[in-house]
């Protein structure tokens, strides 16, 4: 597979589950190391973790042991910032997600939604310069997850951030990225790129009416559902 | 979603222990008063007690209770601390893992109570060989639930701290050790009694005092009164301890979502 993404730029990867959609993120961050090929990311072949990437979990990764100041802290402390200037960039990002007053809070005392913010808070308390997300609102409700979207933009605009986002919900692809990458039914290949015109600041909800945003979905979707029925034609060949 | 099921009344659950416990002594007493039950065999509550007050008055309580405990305590603390060291290595070098781990579960497979005789050989009657004996039972049952634990841990759990820049020893620190720990304390709950059976033991074997030493003795006299005495000692001295593992179980893990 062959993939070149450009910086400051939100790219949504798309296709059929078990097409190494989140093994692409795993190399990219340095998680895996590629069996064959290599990674190369601002001009420098990964190595271990990649050092200027932060990583937003379809599961809950959150440490369930430490309240939501300490979770947001922590990559702060293993990067070496320490004291009160860790603390305040702590509690400005803990605000920023719309989480004042749950500071002391562990996570199991919080909803989904809110474990949510809290995880991308400690992903961007550090400011990395690369954002991957694997499916990372999946498993919410799909009001919550509008919002989540919704804020994610939010933060995500003007910051500069080179984002790849792994999902297999074309809506949201369209909704949140400059360009969706349709993924085939694996070995993963790249089956075919789009670039996503519609204006920005986009509103999530309304982005969705857009006639642009129809016709963009019903070209990926030709693209997808061809991979998709392979795929799962391939699971019932071997189940 | 499933419907909560009611949490069972306490005080309830108190009071019945209690009728059920005082119904217990009372069938027994009155059985050997009866002449249905053999005293000689079986003793009776009120001679038990007669026994443990003798024993107080004569101070051999304190003195058996605080020898037993000291031992308890060290054989605890020293098997507990080398099982957590052990199951923390072990289990997160792989390498160490597989050279290692079968041959702590060929060891933990050895009948302790054999060993007891030798430890008495080697170390005398002193309190080394009843710390050795509670060590040897108290060490497996803490590595293998460290081991356990740590192995258990959640991978995405350890990936998302590792993408945030930590190091191996970060991700023992912050990750395995306190995930971990649930399955440690647990296990503690259950070494306590496995280090009391070590200290008791090596004491039944040689010993001038402890809980362990007055049961034998009373046992070579035949006095089942001053058997079931000792051994009524030892429930309350488990209890005792295991309140306290519990206390400080709550405070270590409160950001745990049930209480334990």
């Amino acid at each position: 597979m062959e993939l070149d993404i450009e910086s400051e730029r939100f790219v949504a990867l798309v296709g059929p589950s078990g097409c190494g959609k989140s093994t692409t993120l795993s190399l990219v961050a340095g998680l895996d190391s590629p069996t064959a090929g290599t990674v190369t990311v601002r001009g420098k072949a990964v190595h271990g973790i990649t050092d200027s990437a932060g990583f937003l979990f379809q599961r809950d990764a959150l440490l369930p042991w430490k309240s939501v100041r300490d979770n947001v802290l922590l990559p702060l402390q293993l990067r070496g910032v320490r004291g009160d200037q860790a603390r305040k960039r702590a509690a400005e990002w803990i605000g920023r997600v719309g989480l004042r007053g749950f500071e002391d809070a562990y996570p199991h005392q919080l909803s989904g939604g809110m474990r949510k913010r809290v995880s991308l808070a400690q992903t961007l308390v550090y400011d990395p310069q690369i954002l991957l997300m694997d499916e990372p609102f999946s498993a919410l409700d799909v009001q919550t997850r509008n919002l989540m979207e919704g804020e994610l933009l939010g933060l995500w605009q003007g910051s500069r951030k080179t984002v790849i986002f792994v999902t297999h919900d074309l809506e949201e692809a369209i909704a949140l990225a400059d360009e969706v990458v349709v993924m085939t039914a694996g070995p993963a290949r790249v089956k075919a790129r789009y670039d996503v015109t519609l204006p920005r600041p986009r509103d999530i909800e309304h982005v969705r009416l857009d006639p642009r945003f129809t016709e963009l979905y019903s070209k990926m979707w030709n693209d997808l559902r061809d991979e998709v029925l392979e795929s799962y034609a391939r699971a019932n060949a071997a189940g | 979603m499933r419907e909560r099921t009611r949490p069972v009344d306490r005080w309830l659950v108190r009071t019945t222990q209690i009728v059920l416990a005082v119904a217990f002594l009372a069938g027994w007493e009155l059985g050997v008063r009866a002449g249905k039950i053999d005293a000689f065999f079986f003793s009776s509550p009120s001679q038990i007690g007669a026994t443990i007050a003798n024993w107080w008055h004569q101070g051999y309580i304190v003195k058996d209770v605080l020898t037993t405990m000291w031992e308890t305590v060290l054989g605890l603390i020293v098997g507990g601390a080398v099982g957590i060291v052990l199951g923390i290595v072990l289990a997160s070098n792989r390498f160490l893992g597989a050279v290692f781990e079968p041959l702590l579960v060929l060891l933990n497979s050895i009948p302790r109570v054999t060993l007891v005789p030798l430890f008495i050989l080697w170390f005398g009657f002193s309190l080394l060989s009843k710390v050795v004996s509670a060590v040897v039972l108290v060490l497996f049952v803490v590595f293998f639930a460290t081991y356990a634990g740590i192995k258990d841990v959640d991978p995405t759990l350890v990936a998302n701290v590792r993408v945030m820049g930590a190091r191996r020893i970060d991700v023992v620190r912050h990750v395995l050790v306190p995930s971990a720990l649930t399955w440690i304390f647990a296990s503690l709950r259950s070494a306590v009694g496995f280090a009391l059976i070590g200290a008791v033991v090596a004491e039944y074997f040689g010993a001038n005092a402890g809980v362990g030493y007055r049961i034998q003795y009373s046992e070579a006299q035949l006095n089942t009164s001053g058997v079931f005495g000792g051994l009524a000692i030892l429930m309350v001295l488990v209890t005792f301890v295991d309140t306290f593992i519990r206390w400080v179980q709550r405070r270590v893990l409160v950001w745990k979502p049930v209480d334990l």
